[in-house]
């Protein structure tokens, strides 16, 4: 399966961006495996007016349960195409609420299997709030909104994973944090 | 317009993608839903599911989303990624 990369154009500069993008932003839909160390340095790399990077990774979580339990690991099945649109209108809503420099997201796809990491998003900003803001507020919405479905094996079998409430709950607060405003 | 299903809504369906014209009693995506379902059987989620999510051209869309011949069509269960 070919990577794809959605990242804004070549010739954008600081002041020429993709609507709502950062030139160092960089989203990431792949099977292939990713390096949090180099994520990171990434985020940081030739700015320092970053004082701050915040981040979140994903795994496969295997089951406490003994009967029908997740076993092994799961499929991720995702829309082509929709998936990076909908990471990029996450990443643009997240500049819009807080001035973060740069933000990187990766969502793997394909079959992972327990302890495999999934998902990885990093924000770097001048200072530790928005950081951690924007961090958590894409994770958020990400959950409800960007078209991924996970397919677990069990010892019963395969079975779909069922959407949370907690996450659209999660989504909702952000909305009301805005409301407010 | 292309049509696509996903996740556990393809299995139930035994259908991915599809080509449909855009029928004329067809205007939106409410329309959609309930030209669907009079296919009978298993299409009949269409209408009795409550959770099921559309997206049209790659963008979340709800039941008053107008629909146009060369658009793309998604419906698919709610999204579990993350």
């Amino acid at each position: 399966m070919k990577l794809r990369f959605f990242r804004p154009s070549p010739g954008a500069k600081r002041g020429e961006m993709e609507p709502g993008m950062a030139a160092a932003d960089s989203i990431r839909v792949s099977e292939v495996d990713f390096d949090v160390s180099a994520e990171l340095a990434a985020l940081h790399r030739d700015n320092p007016q970053v004082g701050a990077v915040a981040s979140f990774v994903g795994y496969v979580r295997g089951s406490l349960r003994g009967d029908e339990g997740r076993v092994g690991g799961m499929t991720l099945e995702h829309y082509p195409g929709m998936t990076e649109k909908s990471l990029a209108e996450i990443v643009s809503s997240a500049h819009e609420r807080w001035h973060v420099d740069a933000i990187r997201v990766i969502h793997r796809v394909g079959w992972l299997a327990v302890g495999a990491q999934i998902v990885f998003v990093g924000v770097a900003s001048a200072h530790r709030h928005e950081a951690f803001a924007a961090c958590a507020f894409i994770m958020d919405y990400l959950k409800t909104a960007a078209p991924f479905w996970k397919k677990e094996r069990t010892e019963a079998g395969e079975r779909w994973v069922k959407a949370r409430e907690s996450d659209t709950a999660a989504l909702q607060r952000w909305q009301d944090m805005k409301d407010r405003q | 317009m292309r049509l696509l299903y996903f996740a556990s809504l393809r299995e139930q369906l035994d259908c991915s993608a599809e080509e449909l014209a855009l029928p004329p009693t067809v205007g939106k995506v409410a329309d959609l839903r309930a030209h669907l379902a009079q296919r009978g059987g298993v299409w009949g989620v269409f209408v009795t599911s409550a959770s099921l999510r559309c997206a049209v051209n790659q963008t979340l869309a709800g039941n008053n989303t107008p629909l146009a011949e060369q658009d793309e069509v998604a419906f698919f269960p709610p999204v579990t990624g993350g």
